[in-house]
């Protein structure tokens, strides 16, 4: 049966597709301007970064004023709570992108350090996962958000190898110091990327199985390095 | 003056339908109002909370003088209908419940056939043809949601039907002779959940057209159904304002307490 409110739910779904989306644009275009040395893209993406956030507060509102006044129960409500932390997750993954793209006009001044193929591959992961991790919000496909979850560790094994591969730099030549810093916070800011499309991956297994599988041993998500 | 100064929602597009200024209400010596103000707003739904014996049934039979029908009632005050003011001399009473429908707790559908039942109103008041009677009653019927259940048994007794559908039956019934207001006194509560939230369906869709003031129990109901929500105690018109808020960030901490449950 058809409900009058029904509407709002579907407005407060498109919004959270929207942030998706929103969000996922950033990310890409982010490391585009890095790997481009393209300021004019950078500066577009930490422009619309408050797009991001008007949206959160958007879908804060719509799922506050959804839970006060509509009870939602079971699935329903499962989905109101599980969107409000995705958009809470979408909007840090916003901040990175912001984050990435300020660092990328930092570093369109200075010759690059080494070409970058490390990064984009492993951003490449991160936009898969979150692109995987949103699909299952609209497929409430609890497989799929699992094997999410379980290609965070190749993002992290990335972030480390950089991380050894851009110490031993600056240790040999003090002068790459400042370049290889930025390179470090960006593949860090990659990470976390990954990170957020993880729980909103874990999140959505909580929406399609009522099962909180956050913090268990359930799923070894990373093998230390 | 004391209760002269109207509580009213903010942010309401029409001119209030109903006006209540200073409102009295003596069961004998039993004051049921004390200096009740508050302005109803036109074609949105207003729902009346409170704990039982609080007024706020009293108040909704103020609307259409139902009160009149009880022994020993005094009332003091003004309720405007459209600015008409309700209790004046000249005022016709079958006139003003034309204007002002109700719907009880328990549907109470004349013992006469479905197609009788929302005819009823227009019969009295004079229509006799065919043609219009039956456009009316359909209309009628589709506005409460009931056509498709019962058209094709529109001459069977309206006692065969289920107790939410001869509620909704009830809302066609008070619907046929196009009142303003709609007034709903605990419509849901002798309804199962599906007969229930077809009923709210349905006062979501007259809202469109009407008035609509509805005293519930249930919380959820009028945080569902209202636009806007005053909360009643003791006879006192306590908070009045959007059911947001209301719900949300109510200011009074006896509204808070009642709609969190903790008491009433």
């Amino acid at each position: 049966m058809k409900r009058f409110f029904d509407a709002e739910l579907e407005t407060f779904r498109s919004h959270l597709i929207l942030m998706g989306e929103t969000s996922f644009r950033q990310v890409r275009d982010a490391i585009k301007a890095l790997v481009e040395a393209n300021i004019a893209l950078a500066d577009r993406v930490i422009a619309a970064d408050d797009e991001v956030d008007q949206l959160e507060i958007k879908i804060d509102d719509e799922a506050i004023r959804y839970m006060n006044l509509r009870s939602p129960i079971a699935t329903e409500l499962r989905f109101v709570i599980v969107g409000m932390k995705a958009s809470h997750d979408l909007e840090r993954v916003g901040d990175e992108a912001s984050n990435i793209a300020k660092r990328a006009v930092k570093l369109a001044a200075e010759p690059p350090l080494k070409p970058y193929v490390d990064i984009p591959r492993m951003a490449a992961i991160a936009l898969e996962m979150l692109r995987d991790a949103l699909d299952c919000f609209l497929h409430l496909d609890a497989d799929k958000a699992i094997a999410v979850i379980k290609r965070d560790s190749e993002v992290d094994a990335i972030n480390r190898q950089l991380y050894r591969e851009l110490t031993s730099f600056m240790i040999e030549k003090p002068e790459t110091i400042s370049r290889a810093l930025e390179l470090m916070f960006i593949s860090k800011s990659i990470e976390r990327i990954a990170d957020h499309a993880t729980n909103i991956a874990e999140e959505m297994v909580f929406l399609a199985q009522a099962r909180d599988i956050r913090h268990t041993d359930e799923l070894k998500k990373s093998e230390p390095i | 003056m004391p209760g002269r100064e109207a509580a009213r929602p903010a942010a309401t597009a029409l001119p209030p339908k109903i006006r209540v200024r200073g409102l009295d209400l003596f069961y004998g010596a039993k004051q049921a109002l004390h200096a009740v103000a508050l302005d109803i707003a036109e074609k949105k739904v207003t729902a009346f909370i409170g704990p039982s014996g609080c007024g706020k049934s009293t108040l909704l039979r103020c609307f259409n003088r139902m009160n009149d029908l009880v022994d020993g009632v005094r009332i003091r005050g003004e309720v405007l209908l459209g600015g008409q003011d309700i209790h004046a001399p000249n005022l016709d009473v079958i006139e003003l419940r034309k204007r002002v429908g109700m719907v009880f707790q328990k549907s109470n559908p004349f013992p006469k056939s479905i197609y009788e039942n929302v005819a009823y109103g227009l019969r009295v008041a004079g229509v006799s043809q065919k043609a219009a009677l039956d456009g009316v009653v359909e209309k009628s019927l589709r506005g409460a949601a009931l056509w498709d259940e019962v058209k094709d048994r529109l001459h069977e007794s309206a006692l065969g039907l289920s107790g939410g559908q001869q509620q909704r039956l009830c809302i066609a019934r008070a619907v046929a002779v196009e009142p303003d207001v709609i007034l709903m006194d605990e419509p849901c509560s002798a309804l199962d959940p599906i007969a229930t939230a077809k009923v709210e369906e349905l006062i979501h869709e007259l809202k469109k057209q009407f008035t609509i003031v509805i005293v519930t129990h249930n919380m959820q109901q009028a945080a569902r159904c209202s636009d806007q929500t005053a909360f009643f105690y003791l006879g006192k018109l306590i908070e009045y304002a959007e059911t947001r808020t209301i719900f949300m960030n109510p200011a009074n901490a006896q509204t808070e307490a009642y709609v969190s449950g903790r008491f009433g």
